[in-house]
């Protein structure tokens, strides 16, 4: 388990270095940061300036290995937007965006995975109907419409929860439910689709010929075999709800790291957006490393593959 | 979308007087305001906050058009490249520090060095020198004549407490600002949350009064709709930039107040460009292109409001902005005579990238230049895109906007695009020299004349196709009282409770 462990970290950061590599040609390709900076009123002159300023006249790679050389010290650089450090701003916005993504996924689980075993149970059946009809909405209704919504009913009419921001934990109830409406379809599905196919399993008749419980058989015998493949979309479901929705960040005036991403792109902040991009796909290197060995343990054949 | 929220927020009970009873203003912004040193943003949204925290020299009363004394109680040129000014006394930081001379000269000297990075070189590149002359008297040297130093010393140039500055730098200054203003900052979450308290040691006598609000809350929130909805809960006093249709829908349930403002939106025609022969390069393809828009009826569709058409390359509002020039009235049929002059009987082909513009304003104004023969390949792109492609010439047609700093000079506009800079894709050189004169000259009239003439000649050349100014709708409590300024500044510390 300790090699395959050391492998897979080794790849993780491997990843992330290529993934911001190639994110920090883009952001050049996608227009000069230095006009970016300075702004619509900018004049040519003042982009020079810029350009000379913040280093961005100098050859790309000598800019890259001179990030990476900073980043390996725990130095991501100064935000040009903020003209404060990166670590500072990522640090302001990393909490919510773990608190927002780790309640929604926790949420999620917990309503989509009891429902896709119960409507395994009886496929066809009024549950499962009604499960379906859960899970076709859900990928049917757009976050940023259902996300208004809400707002409108509980925020303005009923007042019962404020409307944006994450003052307090009372501005998270909508935007997780939010959040997590949206993975749910997916997660239920793979959940009812899994059981379905485990309980007509031939193990699984002779568990029910040996008279065990059927909650045993249920929860031990069937949902262990099931969830495998649940592991695996689940943890590129987290990371995306780590990576944050910029939809529901934006809606619900969540400063996360998602959106804080997505502005930092357009304004071209390169050292914040470099950052970001490392961190992200650490994450999600991390949490599909996590789920191969989730796996790994749940099923002990997938170990010496 | 917004449409559907709104009519459910219609149903919603009355808006409370948000934050009347606590004395707070709650404000939101859609875009993130900048680090809090001036000297280094662009953005309107840090700029406003900013002019909360500091003051400058000087300052424009924007209702009258009056400079006023600020941090300077008086000031003159002793010859016609230095100015003298004489400071307040008694004057003190936020952080208790006092106010001399010394804050002066070591703010000025500190942004006018090439590597302090100051983001707007026109701000201060007039600016050779500043020099003690006594503990409550500076004199700055001018590095070349510059016709809007006045304005610029107007607030757009603060004064940072020396000391402070000296030991935090411009992060610091970012981190923590510190300044003479009549709020001062006192909880931040960068680009997300500023809380400001009404600073009570602000000066007496200062041009920008006592301020009635105690506390300022400014957030960030992107999205409309949600500002929308926080309106109506009456969770939010102020906000700004609500497209004309929403405003109308929501005029009758909040104060909507309509402001015009510095910023206008024109199409840039390309008459030079090394290596290209484009056809805006014809005098009678340009004033086609002038009489085939029906600026009219688009400003009357999109822009709504306070907005109107011009028809000069300026704002109307702005000092020197003559509006003796030639017009172009919307006249299909002489726009395709004109072309048919020019050897286009069968129409024109040309490219025009918008950038900072609603795309169905730009696809109105390249449906009329379609009816008359003009075939435009219309593209989008961010503005760095566009404003790229055009310096480099590879761009017949530019159609996006320019707020001119929010500065009622003309200076601030046809200096950068007719002043023979990288801009200026006309290189008239007689316009040039007007404009060149009309900037480095102190006696308006004369200033007044030559701008003037310059944009006779523009209008004559059609050089621009000038479309309309922009105005902007601010959503706000009942309960509040708020002035808009075309310059695009909000100014809280006039504001008060009904």
């Amino acid at each position: 388990m300790l090699p395959f462990l050391a492998r897979r970290l080794i790849v993780a950061v491997l990843v992330a270095l290529a993934v911001s590599m190639v994110a920090f040609g883009l952001m050049f390709v996608a227009g000069d940061p230095a006009v970016v900076l300075a702004g619509q009123a900018g004049r040519a002159q003042d982009v020079e300036m810029i350009r000379h300023a913040y280093g961005l006249d100098r050859p790309l790679p000598v800019q890259f290995l001179d990030w990476i050389g900073r980043a390996l010290t725990g130095n991501f650089g100064t935000s040009l937007y903020f003209n404060l450090p990166v670590a500072t701003i990522i640090g302001e916005r990393l909490p919510v965006t773990l608190m927002l993504g780790s309640a929604a996924f926790l949420l999620a689980m917990l309503v989509s995975v009891p429902l896709g075993i119960a409507a395994s149970l009886k496929p066809g059946g009024l549950l499962d109907r009604a499960a379906l009809l859960l899970a076709v909405l859900g990928q049917a209704i757009p976050s940023f419409w259902l996300g208004l919504i809400l707002i409108v009913v509980f925020g303005v009419w009923w007042g019962l929860v404020p409307i944006s921001g994450t003052e307090s934990w009372q501005g998270y109830i909508l935007p997780v439910i939010v959040l997590s409406y949206y993975a749910m379809p997916a997660l239920m599905r793979l959940t009812r689709a899994g059981m379905i196919e485990v309980l007509g399993a031939d193990y699984i008749r002779t568990a029910r010929a040996k008279g065990l419980a059927r909650l045993r058989i249920l929860m031990v015998h069937a949902l262990r075999n099931a969830v495998l493949p649940l592991v695996s979309l689940a943890a590129v479901q987290f990371g995306m709800m780590l990576s944050g929705s910029i939809v529901i960040e934006s809606v619900f005036a969540i400063n996360g790291l998602g959106r804080l991403a997505w502005e930092s792109l357009l304004r071209s902040d390169l050292p914040v957006v470099q950052a970001i991009i490392l961190i992200l796909s650490l994450i999600y290197v991390t949490l599909t490393t996590a789920a191969d060995l989730v796996n790994a343990w749940l099923d002990p054949r997938l170990r010496s593959a | 979308m917004g449409g559907i929220a709104l009519t459910l927020l219609g149903l919603s009970a009355p808006p409370a007087l948000a934050g009347k009873a606590d004395d707070t203003l709650n404000v939101a912004f859609a875009l993130e305001p900048e680090a809090l040193d001036t000297y280094k943003i662009a953005g309107r949204e840090g700029l406003i906050l900013a002019r909360h925290i500091y003051d400058g020299l000087l300052y424009k009363d924007l209702d009258t058009g009056e400079i006023k004394p600020a941090l300077a109680k008086a000031w003159r040129f002793t010859d016609p490249m230095t100015m003298e000014f004489d400071l307040r006394e008694g004057v003190i930081f936020h952080n208790g520090a006092k106010f001399t001379a010394d804050d002066v000269v070591y703010t000025l000297n500190t942004v006018l060095d090439p590597n302090y990075g100051t983001r707007f070189r026109i701000a201060i590149d007039w600016i050779e020198k500043v020099e003690k002359v006594s503990e409550f008297q500076v004199r700055i040297k001018m590095a070349k004549p510059f016709a809007g130093a006045v304005e610029m010393l107007a607030d757009a140039l603060p004064i940072y407490p020396a000391a402070y500055f000296k030991e935090v730098g411009s992060a610091g200054m970012a981190a923590k600002p510190v300044g003479t203003g009549p709020y001062r900052l006192v909880e931040m979450t960068p680009g997300i949350r500023y809380v400001f308290e009404r600073f009570d040691g602000h000066y007496t006598g200062s041009p920008k009064g006592k301020p009635a609000i105690g506390k300022i809350v400014v957030r960030t929130i992107p999205e409309l709709n949600t500002q929308f909805a926080e309106l109506l809960a009456g969770k939010l006093d102020w906000s700004w930039r609500i497209p004309p249709d929403q405003a109308a829908r929501l005029a009758s349930r909040i104060q909507i107040v309509n402001g015009p403002i510095m910023r206008i939106a024109y199409v840039g025609l390309t008459v030079t460009a090394k290596g290209k022969d484009y056809p805006t390069k014809n005098l009678l393809v340009r004033r086609a292109i002038n009489h085939a828009v029906n600026r009219e009826a688009i400003v009357k569709a999109f822009a709504g409001g306070a907005s109107q058409v011009l028809n000069a390359a300026c704002n109307p509002k702005q000092f020197g902005c003559a509006q003796d020039v030639a017009t172009y009235a919307y006249d299909p049929a002489k726009a395709k005579a004109l072309l048919s002059e020019a050897g286009f009987a069968n129409g024109v082909d040309i490219e025009m990238v918008f950038a900072a513009m609603p795309r169905p304003v730009a696809e109105a104004v390249a449906s009329d230049l379609a009816k008359v023969g003009i075939r435009v390949t219309l593209n989008e792109q961010q503005y760095a895109a566009g404003v790229q492609k055009w310096r480099a010439g590879e761009l017949p047609a530019f159609f996006t906007n320019w707020g001119s700093y929010g500065t009622g000079d003309v200076a601030f506009i046809i200096s950068n695009f007719f002043g023979g800079g990288a801009d200026d894709l006309v290189q008239d050189k007689e316009v040039i020299d007007l404009v060149t004169a009309a900037d480095t000259a102190q006696d308006r009239g004369l200033r007044q004349e030559n701008y003037a003439k310059a944009l006779k000649k523009i209008a004559d050349q059609a050089y621009w196709l000038p479309m309309y100014d922009f105005n902007i709708n601010y959503g706000l409590s009942t309960a509040l009282n708020f002035k808009p300024h075309p310059d695009e500044f909000a100014r809280w510390w006039l504001s008060s409770w009904k």
